[in-house]
């Protein structure tokens, strides 16, 4: 009995489908169409193998008090909520001073995610939301972050947080959700583009570098391969993509 | 062929016990709901303290849930036909217990709502991507093997299920420490001793647990357990209370001999304000020795009050151990730079001044309302009630055995 409304409903259907589809490949001006701008963002190739992008800072540079890279990170990445509680505000980059108290010598530093090449986030991460990307960078998938912060856990640096509020007026680039995990993407859709992370290029005393590990012609990896580097708590032997000069 | 001697239990005021239990879970949903629509600033936790009060009380519930299967196996498993009328209700527990332990953890995560990404995307190499498989196949194995005990027709078989359940309870409390023992960036963690001492601690807390459970149903029943049983249970407790200091006793030594973990342990143990005093006072005084001294001193142990009073004090010091173990552990600031003063806008180098806000606390305090809820009206729709033949037990010798 309800064989001829099926029959007219699929009729409809597959006629919308096809309008759709015309209207898809519809021309609004010479060489662009509905269907490529939709397709627009869409990244050409995958992250590579044969890169490794690193970053190395040198701290005889970085100069206490000075917070450029940490304001530089909070606009690029739409940081801007306030907490009452500071130390449930999101951290990707923050400032650490250090004192030597036999000797008095002090350094100061950014303290980031060190983009590991084993990294513990990404060990633990029930969901496999912890990745790491085929050039290294290390990243949460916020479409299956749970918010379980056994990452937080396992991290040796404290380089990740949780969103623990709402939150507004987001860069449409860098997708944060309230209840998941975060932390330095290296500025991903920066360096995809490219560009250098937004705290390399706003440091004022150039101390720090970004650049490919793996290329033997990139300055970072003729600076890594001659002169003395730290990786923190290198103990753990996890091969840290952010290497320190000068402590 | 023989089966556990059971029956359905009659309890006085049983809506109001239900009652009770409804609204201490009601309030725990609720306080959840609140948390999940505001965010976690409403909670005292914060980005050093990630896991606080929800994380105690629901690794407490899921340590003590396979704990509280020890009473089944020691009669399946061990056969020690004391224990086999227990069986069933040691499964029952074993269930009602990890299902509020979940219950507890699950809603405190930051995403609840994707629970089912946590079933449909699994990393085996995470700890808790094992709990995916670890979980389910327990309450799997303890359901058939609860089953085949209260079923006449069925018996013969729990033999195989209770052993199957006994080695599985090992596996899974095995992963429940190895949460923490295969961290290696924490002072307080990284240590191969954490997984044995998780599985001691949940014979202690898992019985403490059901002898607490069983002692209310007597007490609804009218009745009063066989003296000698509850000797025997007593000394049972006592034994892995005293195990339990044993491992924790080691699991110190072995960081405080460790140069370069001295200073966290002389925060946990001396100098850390509410961690100390809740590891002497809570754990130590409270959670061992007056367990000890109320199942082992004879003027003590007669009392007929001694094993409610030794699990009550146990579960206390279990709650107590692990705020200290997961609290403290994070609330001492990760050494990045060894011998170096550290500081920074995002309090490196701090002590983190964690404490609970209502929310959590009445979702922690809501598992333990679900765990009392579930298992009220499983004892009182099935037959879970021990019933000892003791003339029968005495005949055999098995009352002493």
């Amino acid at each position: 009995m309800n064989e001829p409304q099926d029959k007219s409903r699929r009729s409809f259907v597959g006629t919308a489908a096809i309008a759709g589809a015309g209207l898809g490949t519809l021309a609004l001006a010479p060489g662009l169409h509905l269907i490529q701008v939709s397709e627009a963002n869409t990244p050409t190739a995958g992250a590579s193998s044969k890169v490794r992008w690193g970053m190395l800072i040198d701290t005889t540079k970085c100069a206490s008090g000075c917070d450029a890279c940490v304001k530089a990170c909070a606009t690029e990445n739409g940081i801007n909520e306030t907490l009452k509680d500071a130390r449930q505000g999101s951290q990707w980059i923050r400032k650490i001073d250090l004192k030597n108290p036999k000797t008095g010598q002090e350094h100061s530093l950014p303290m980031l995610c060190q983009h590991c090449e084993h990294p513990p986030c990404v060990d633990v991460c029930p969901t496999g939301a912890s990745m790491k990307r085929a050039d290294g960078i290390v990243l949460v998938d916020r479409h299956i972050c749970i918010g379980c912060r056994y990452c937080m856990l396992a991290c040796p640096y404290k380089a990740r947080s949780l969103v623990h509020m709402p939150l507004t007026e987001q860069n449409p680039e860098v997708p944060r959700g309230q209840g998941c995990v975060e932390s330095c993407t290296f500025c991903v859709q920066r360096v995809d583009k490219g560009l250098k992370p937004a705290c390399v290029e706003a440091c004022p005393e150039g101390a720090m570098l970004f650049g490919d590990l793996n290329d033997p012609n990139s300055e970072i990896a003729q600076r890594v391969a001659k002169e003395k580097t730290t990786q923190v708590r290198g103990d753990l032997n996890l091969n840290l993509g952010v290497r320190y000069q000068g402590i | 062929m023989q089966t556990a001697l059971t029956q359905r239990l009659e309890i006085p005021s049983f809506y109001t016990w239900v009652g009770i239990g409804a609204l201490i879970s009601a309030l725990g949903t609720a306080a959840a709901f609140y948390m999940e629509h505001n965010g976690h600033h409403v909670t005292g936790m914060n980005n050093q303290v990630f896991w606080g009060l929800p994380h105690v009380f629901a690794i407490f519930l899921i340590v003590a849930a396979s704990g509280a299967l020890n009473v089944a196996s020691i009669g399946t498993v061990f056969g020690k036909k004391v224990y086999k009328p227990r069986g069933p209700l040691s499964g029952l527990l074993a269930i009602t217990m990890l299902a509020a332990g979940l219950f507890v953890i699950m809603l405190d995560l930051g995403r609840a709502d994707r629970l089912i990404i946590a079933m449909t995307h699994v990393n085996w190499t995470s700890v808790f991507g094992w709990n995916m498989v670890l979980y389910p196949v327990f309450f799997g194995l303890v359901g058939l093997y609860a089953w085949l005990l209260l079923d006449r027709k069925m018996y013969a078989y729990s033999k195989v299920a209770g052993t199957a359940a006994f080695i599985w309870r090992l596996v899974m409390t095995t992963g429940t420490g190895s949460i923490f023992g295969f961290v290696v960036a924490r002072q307080a963690y990284n240590s191969a001793i954490i997984a044995p001492m998780f599985i001691i601690m949940s014979f202690a807390w898992g019985l403490a647990m059901f002898l607490l459970f069983q002692s209310a149903m007597y007490k609804w029943q009218g009745t009063q357990i066989n003296e000698a049983i509850r000797q025997r249970l007593n000394n049972v407790l006592g034994t892995f209370v005293a195990a339990v200091a044993y491992f924790v006793i080691v699991y110190h030594l072995t960081n405080i001999y460790f140069a370069k973990q001295t200073a966290f342990e002389h925060f946990i143990l001396v100098s850390g304000g509410i961690y100390p005093q809740l590891f002497w006072g809570g754990f130590v005084v409270l959670g061992t020795i007056l367990p000890l001294l109320l199942v082992f001193v004879p003027s003590l142990r007669s009392m007929p009050s001694s094993s409610t009073l030794a699990s009550i004090f146990t579960i206390l010091g279990g709650l107590a151990f692990l705020y200290v173990f997961i609290i403290g552990g994070q609330a001492y600031p990760l050494d990045m730079f060894p011998g170096m003063e550290v500081k920074s806008t995002f309090f490196d180098g701090a002590i983190d001044p964690y404490a609970p806000s209502m929310p959590e606390i009445l979702l922690s305090i809501g598992g333990f309302g679900l765990f009392f809820l579930l298992s009220l009206l499983a004892v009182r729709v099935l037959p879970f009630m021990p019933q000892d033949d003791i003339a029968k037990l005495q005949a055999s010798g098995a009352l002493h055995d």
